[in-house]
């Protein structure tokens, strides 16, 4: 007992180890109390949304559940059938699609939109806002001023071509293989500012005497700003990749204002499948499956950043 | 995990964004200069168009949009009935009330919701800061690893507690909702913010015979005011901005605006009224933008914030 109270006092003192008096004392005290009153609400969110609820869903999905949850056991033909519906198919390839392109170009012309406002331009503080704003904005109204834009009779297409280019096409929303470039566009106008925020303060970060050395070096600045700016900002650009992709998640609001994952299912996306199953196809034990399915590369990335830090702390020691 | 997820680091620097440019030297008016601003004011264009042209359309009357005017051209004559009847008659199928009700239920969720989150993200902070018992890290950990869950995964089992507890469909149910999910952000927001003051202060109070409650309202309230802006902005424009949660658990009692925006849109019975659609759109748009306006550079920081998810 009295080693496994000094183990659990030796442990605290490397968790904190900047107080390690506080919380040092194996008895009960009345503060210890209070602090899990305090945070009943995060135990509670913790264990019972995180864990329990996920925990559920899984149980779901192994269950053969339509409106209300049912615990006949059906082992893994929900999967089964998931992977054969053409619906899923569609959603799986539309969100690399999505993901990969609006993410890559968010972060490309972040970057580029970035170094390009350090130039020491005028109006800096202006263009920024400009930049900036659409991030305040829903994704639903997002997705209906683009709609609006997008609208073949009445939109950019019609307005463009009233200027005399009689030939000129641009509606990807009313045909099935260009919808999802049509909610890129949306997405990137919403989230291209807050990659160029990050990405300026990164560039901002940097010691002013590099531009002094790749001067002297007679490195021309594309060239200082691609081999020795970006590899030094990585933090920023890591941040602004991480930020894009947790934005992925919020995918369903955009598809459902600007194509209800239409025309015909061209734009499904999981997201927009697991919430229709549970609610109007009222399929749960589906739906649920899918969730799981989103859950893996949430998963599989964080397991990766976790051994990549785990390696990294191990170099560390070995260093020392 | 969570000690190289959050990038205190990464904060930081954005505050450098206003301390003005460290680029390349300036140089002479080039065509490298002409082409910098070119590219510059074509990306302010592609920001600004759609605004633009909500707002022109929500000023035109329903032939001139429908005869096929210019989508960019400025209206004819100019009428501010799309806005009056975008907030109070607007059709819904048959619930012709106009955006107004969903704009006061918005209103009351993003008050209270915001309220309560900070809340008990403050005190999750200053528990996990300075009172910290068995497994609490564990705990925390576990929440962290909540920000990165989909939604989608545990919405369903979130409908069968609620319904269960009878709240489903309620207030209280969009309150928790949104507390729930702001949580693992705010309380990393204010842990971070609550490790890095000295620790002295935190033992004169307890020197000074001060207990869990008295250290946290006496002393570590007031000196969290800058963190709870930012808490604020953040909890003010995601709560607002929130559809999925709203159109699942706020029930139609409680609809919020995105959602009845998105209801007006999408009603397919009768003529589109697209001048009355980007009023609507533009009146949903209006507290986050005036948010964003006021807020300036806490704004950027906000988002920050936001970034420490990562």
């Amino acid at each position: 007992m009295a080693q496994s109270a000094s183990a659990v006092a030796a442990r605290r003192e490397t968790n904190a180890t900047r107080r390690p008096e506080y919380g040092r004392r194996p008895r009960f005290r009345l503060s210890t109390l209070m602090s899990i009153i305090g945070t009943t609400p995060m135990i509670v969110t913790a264990i019972g949304v995180f864990v329990i609820c996920i925990i559920y869903s899984g149980v779901l999905s192994f269950t053969d559940s339509r409106m209300l949850p049912s615990y006949n056991f059906v082992g893994l033909a929900q999967y089964e059938r998931l992977w054969n519906t053409s619906r899923w198919l569609i959603s799986v390839n539309n969100i690399w699609l999505f993901g990969l392109l609006s993410v890559g170009l968010s972060m490309v012309f972040g970057f580029l939109l970035a170094v390009f406002m350090d130039q020491k331009i005028r109006h800096e503080s202006l263009l920024r806002s400009i930049f900036l704003y659409p991030f305040a904005m829903s994704l639903v109204v997002t997705g209906l001023a683009w709609r609006w834009m997008l609208d073949p009779g009445l939109g950019i297409q019609s307005a463009v071509q009233g200027w005399g280019f009689e030939n000129f096409r641009f509606a990807p929303l009313v045909n099935a293989n260009t919808a999802i470039y049509g909610l890129i566009v949306g997405s990137i106008w919403n989230s291209v500012g807050v990659t160029m925020a990050i990405m300026l303060a990164g560039l901002r970060g940097i010691d002013g005497e590099i531009w002094k050395a790749a001067r002297v070096d007679g490195i021309p600045a594309w060239r200082t700003y691609i081999f020795i700016v970006l590899p030094m900002m990585k933090g920023a650009v890591f941040t602004a990749f991480v930020l894009q992709c947790v934005g992925m998640v919020r995918v369903y609001d955009i598809v459902i204002a600007m194509t209800q994952g239409g025309p015909g299912i061209a734009t499904q996306m999981p997201a927009v499948f697991v919430i229709e199953h549970i609610t109007d196809r009222l399929n749960v034990g589906l739906g649920m499956a899918a969730a799981m399915m989103m859950l893996v590369p949430v998963v599989f990335l964080l397991s990766l950043l976790a051994f990549v830090q785990w390696r990294g702390r191990v170099a560390k020691e070995k260093a020392l | 995990m969570t000690q190289t997820i959050v990038q205190p680091e990464a904060t930081a620097p954005l505050d450098r964004v206003l301390s003005g440019p460290r680029g390349p030297r300036k140089q002479q008016i080039t065509m490298a200069r002409i082409g910098i601003y070119g590219f510059l004011i074509i990306a302010a264009l592609f920001f600004l168009t759609p605004l633009w042209v909500m707002l022109v359309t929500s000023l035109k009357t329903l032939p001139e949009i429908r005869e096929g005017g210019n989508l960019f051209y400025w209206p004819r004559e100019i009428t501010f009935e799309p806005w009056v009847q975008a907030w109070s008659s607007a059709c819904t199928g048959r619930d012709c009330r106009g955006l107004q009700p969903g704009f006061i239920n918005s209103v009351k969720i993003t008050a209270v919701a915001t309220v309560v989150s900070i809340l008990i993200a403050a005190i999750n902070g200053y528990a996990l800061s300075f009172w910290r018992y068995r497994y609490a890290n564990l705990v925390f950990g576990i929440l962290v690893f909540g920000a990165f869950v989909p939604y989608q995964v545990v919405i369903y089992p979130l409908v069968v507690a609620m319904r269960e507890m009878g709240i489903f469909g309620t207030f209280p149910s969009i309150v928790i909702v949104h507390t729930i999910f702001g949580m693992p952000i705010l309380t990393l927001l204010y842990r971070n913010f609550f490790s890095s003051l000295p620790p002295e202060l935190f033992k004169a109070g307890r020197v000074d015979g001060a207990g869990f409650w008295q250290i946290f309202f006496r002393i570590m309230v007031p000196m969290a005011v800058p963190i709870t802006v930012v808490a604020v902005i953040l909890q003010l424009t995601g709560i607002w901005n929130d559809f999925l949660f709203g159109t699942i658990f706020a029930g139609r009692a409680h609809m919020p605006m995105t959602v009845q925006l998105n209801n007006i849109v999408q009603t397919t019975t009768g003529i589109r009224e697209y001048n009355v659609h980007m009023a609507a759109t533009m009146l949903t748009a209006a507290v986050p933008l005036a948010v964003y306006f006021i807020s300036g550079k806490w704004f950027v920081r906000g988002i920050a914030a936001g970034a420490v998810k990562g």
